[in-house]
């Protein structure tokens, strides 16, 4: 087979070539579009919920509608914004990061984003088929068993679809750790944001199942006729808190874990120093990862699990402070003595260090069960949540953006434009939430449309609707600042940061195979210590030779809008002939695509040593 | 394109010929890992059963409804077909390839068997005492547990039918290797649950 | 070259000897399955005391579980480090789980 690197062609070449590729830079940029459209689609949601909060009894939306778009601000921002933004992250640097020309699976990680992608479009196809779910982002039952209409349906469906992408996901990046990292890349080499990776991707095979379990049993419930959350026939709706949580806690590490990574990577670039206690660092990860799974009933104290069980899960709760607080320390040492270059990244970084402690402290204040009484379903938690996922993921997310756009695209994000959404993103994101914590703190419960006047509510969420719309504002700039970077912006070379880690040591964009010839790792911060030692680059570990790399293939796209269809089919099955069909057909398209992949061989294909570009990858 | 044939097909077959090539070592680690994934699953599945195995409506009662006998005779189909594929991928290390597939159409006859008795199970449950999937959360749990399992049975079935269809003409290489051993791998973990299955539901359940 | 063939050949031999060495133990594996598939039966069938059956049908069914994991799925072997790991991950969370939906639903 002969050598196939895109080549410059038109419109309707180019959209193929993004249907059908395995390259995991090019998937990373597709998850990147696709979780970057989302995470607007959740921010415009937001900005509506906080619209209809401005004044005391508004009349901005509807009671039904608001429960609406707040059940979707959160199941999207937390499934198709966050975790493919993560996931574009992981794409886009993973391998680089341990000289790898590829992933384990190409084909799978091109299933995932396929998945990803047509589950979030199912899930928003709600608002336009009779309303979007309304029972929350956490759905209990039997709230969810008994919302009218189809919104929850597509809860289920579109969250199934696009959970079993995030697998997919998960146990690919695990094994392209384990198996492709480069010659003398041993685990304890490796950069903090593959770590973070590595354990995400464990959490992620460990947590998601639970929430499959856990769709089922729903799915079951509202379309076959099931009773597991009745009480009527005995069943129970407690089983599904507690395997929705099973999940969703650790769900909370699955995000945070790869943001941690990220500001670990950006500050030892931008202070110039090797990170503080890597292995201090490491293990603190492993730890988090580890403790993430045995304090998900911290969501549950006020369900009545009695004392002994709220005791130990407050134990466990309180227990995550410990590593966490390392990294905090091991971050601020990182600092301490460098020569500090504060960009757009570093700013994110900088400002994510405040942000993320207030919102672990007031996460051990919610540990405490006795007082979680207190403070439970009140904007206490929601202003807790979003100081941990906003100030943890999110500016994480900026940061690696910042960071890794030249790796990507090969051009900086413009510095001015940048350092503009941070301060209005920054204070907009203060403004909104601290307020929150004092108006949960005066009994403002979660999840109102409405609220009375002189309660001394009127003023805190007037302040808060602004600061949402400076965050908005903040997204806007950052939008228009990669519009403008890749009209305007000029290119770099491949190691713009003065980096240290492997994935600095190639061209900006990588070329599709990445290195040429694997690099020969001699130790933590690898091209850190060949710069120190005088040399430009890489010590190739391999002779060049001919590159084996994995063919295209339209079939994940196939195998996803089966799903898809399949979807709506199981969705209108019982109204509807149609909705059986379709049921059968999607299902047909899915399972014939996958008896296609396993009938046709797919060996991949040679690139030869006489075509590569010469010098790259070294 | 020849280089391909000549690495997947080497004239003294490996040691281990399922972890002989990159692909095939990624395969292998990628699959264990998702049957620890699937680990949480089924725990999810039977961690349900228990909470709803008392809510019964009427006299359906798991004492009242299981029949040992036929769970005995569906354990040795399964466990025997386990065996089976074991021999099939001691064929395969030696590369016979006949032997193999003789094996494998074994495993999936007794797969088949067990199937059918499974099918039969349920059947008799709703007919005989309408003992359905809507009938109490018990029913709910007791068929979505099994039946989850059996949907794993048929899965396994067809996987290995189409490879051992695709695969007749041309016999053991690299390529395939990884993944005959794999499906092995799949339909080792299918007993694995079984045998969670038949303590819990049914030996527990009869008690 | 002769020679060369010669070490090959024997060291096919040598693997194909432990082969049938392993292979003759995994069928000893499926016959202590078998029987304890068949003590398990016979317990419950005879009517023992709930308190002593449950311990030991559970203690048989992870033995047979580790003799499915660790014979025929050769988690034994070298190179499954990684596989255990996952596994043994897998079976705690599955743990924590079973036990937190037995004990933390009803009350």
């Amino acid at each position: 087979m002969s050598n196939t690197i895109a080549q410059k062609k038109g419109f309707g070449a180019t959209l193929w070539d993004y249907l059908t590729t395995v390259d995991h830079k090019k998937i990373a940029i597709m998850y990147l579009i696709g979780g970057g459209f989302f995470f607007i689609l959740g921010g415009l949601e937001a900005l509506a919920i906080r619209w209809q909060l401005i004044v005391p009894e508004n009349d901005f939306v509807s009671a039904g509608f608001y429960n609406e778009i707040l059940t979707m601000h959160g199941t999207t921002m937390i499934f198709l914004a966050a975790m493919p933004l993560i996931f574009a992250l992981m794409n886009a640097v993973l391998p680089l990061q341990i000289g790898a020309r590829d992933v384990a699976f190409p084909f799978l990680n091109s299933l995932g984003f396929w998945l990803f992608l047509f589950g979030g479009i199912l899930l928003n196809c709600s608002w336009f088929l009779g309303g979007a779910p309304d029972a929350g982002w956490t759905a209990y039952a039997p709230l969810s068993t008994t919302s009218p209409g189809h919104g929850v349906d597509f809860y289920i469906l579109g969250l199934q679809i696009s959970g079993a992408g995030t697998l997919m996901g998960g146990i690919n990046f695990l094994v392209t750790v384990i198996n492709m990292r480069a010659p003398g890349m041993t685990y304890m080499r490796m950069p903090l944001f593959t770590w973070a990776s590595f354990v995400t991707s464990a959490l992620i095979l460990f947590a998601f199942p639970a929430l499959t379990v856990g769709l089922f049993l729903l799915m079951f419930d509202r379309l076959f006729g099931s009773v597991f959350f009745d009480a009527n026939y005995g069943g129970n709706s407690v089983i599904w808190e507690h395997l929705f949580w099973i999940f969703g806690h650790p769900e909370v590490y699955i995000l945070i874990l790869p943001a941690f990574g990220v500001f670990s990577d950006v500050f030892s670039t931008f202070a110039k120093k090797r990170l503080f206690g890597y292995t201090a660092m490491v293990f603190a990860t492993v730890l988090i990862g580890f403790l993430g799974f045995m304090v998900w009933a911290h969501h549950m104290f006020t369900v009545g699990l009695g004392p002994a069980a709220n005791s130990i899960f407050a134990v466990a709760t309180m227990a995550i402070a410990v590593p966490t607080g390392i990294k905090i320390f091991n971050w601020l040492f990182t600092l301490w003595g460098g020569s500090i270059r504060i960009n757009s990244a570093m700013l994110w970084a900088l400002g994510f260090i405040p942000s993320f402690t207030i919102g672990g402290m007031t996460g051990v204040m919610l540990a405490a069960a006795a007082a979680d009484y207190q403070f439970h379903d009140t904007y206490f938690v929601v202003a807790h949540f979003h100081y941990v996922i906003v100030g943890g993921v999110v500016f994480g997310i900026f940061s690696g953006l910042h960071y890794w756009w030249p790796k990507m695209f090969g051009k900086i994000l413009d510095e001015k434009l940048g350092k503009i959404t941070f301060w209005t993103f920054f204070v907009g994101f203060h403004l909104t939430f601290f307020i929150q914590h004092f108006l949960g703190l005066m009994g403002m419960p979660r999840r109102y449309w409405v609220y009375l006047e002189d309660q001394g509510l009127d003023l805190g969420n007037s302040i808060s609707t602004v600061g949402a719309f400076f965050m908005g504002v903040g997204a806007l700039v950052f939008l228009y600042n990669v519009i403008y970077t890749s009209v305007k912006g000029e290119k770099v070379g491949g190691d713009p940061w003065d980096g240290r880690t492997l994935e600095w040591s190639i061209p900006s964009p990588p070329p599709h195979y990445n290195f040429a010839q694997a690099p020969l790792v001699r130790g933590l911060d690898p091209l850190w210590i060949e710069k120190t030692e005088g040399r430009k680059g890489m010590t190739p570990a391999e002779p060049l030779d001919d590159i084996h790399m994995p063919n295209n293939t339209i079939l994940p796209f196939v195998m996803s809008v089966g799903l898809f269809i399949a979807g709506f089919g199981f969705i209108y099955q019982a109204e509807y002939t149609g909705g059986f069909i379709a049921m059968f057909v999607g299902m047909g398209i899915t399972l014939g695509a996958m008896f296609t992949r396993s009938v046709k061989d797919d060996l991949g294909h040679h690139i030869h040593k006489e075509d590569l570009d010469k010098g790259a990858g070294m | 394109m020849s280089s391909h044939e000549d690495v997947l097909n080497p004239k003294v077959m490996p040691e281990e010929p399922e972890k002989a090539t990159l692909e095939g070592k990624n395969k292998f680690l990628g699959f264990w890992f998702f049957l620890g994934g699937e680990t949480v699953l089924f725990a999810s599945l039977f961690g349900t059963y228990l909470a709803l195995k008392g809510s019964t409506m009427d006299d359906n009662t798991s004492q009242n409804l299981f029949e040992l006998p036929l769970v005995f005779i569906m354990t040795m189909l399964l466990l025997t077909s386990s065996l089976t594929s074991v021999y099939a991928m001691y064929h395969m290390k030696n590369n016979d390839f006949g032997k193999m597939q003789l094996w494998l159409g074994i495993t999936v006859v007794l797969g088949l068997a067990f199937l059918g008795c499974e099918l039969y199970e349920f059947y008799h449950y709703i007919h005989h005492y309408e003992f359905t999937f809507r009938s109490s959360a018990f029913g709910s749990a007791f068929y979505t547990l099994v039946g989850f399992h059996g949907g794993h049975v048929l899965f396994g079935l067809l996987w290995i039918v189409t490879l051992m269809v695709r695969n007749a003409k041309r016999g053991l290489n690299l390529y395939n290797a990884p993944k005959f051993y794999i499906a092995s791998l799949y339909w080792h973990f299918i007993d694995v649950v079984w045998v969670f299955i038949f303590t819990v539901v049914y030996l527990m359940g009869v008690i | 070259m002769a020679e060369n063939t010669n070490s090959v050949n024997n060291e096919l031999d040598y693997h194909k000897k432990k082969k049938k060495e392993e292979m003759k133990q995994q069928v000893i594996t499926f016959a202590l399955m078998i029987v304890f598939t068949i003590i398990a039966f016979t317990m419950v069938e005879a009517d023992l005391d709930k308190l002593f059956v449950i311990p030991i049908l559970f203690i048989l069914a992870i033995v047979q579980v580790a003799f499915q994991l660790y014979y025929f799925m050769h988690m034994s072997h070298k190179g499954h480090e990684m596989p255990s790991l996952m596994m043994y991950g897998g079976a705690a969370v599955a743990f924590l789980t079973v036990l937190t939906l037995l004990v933390l639903v009803w009350w």
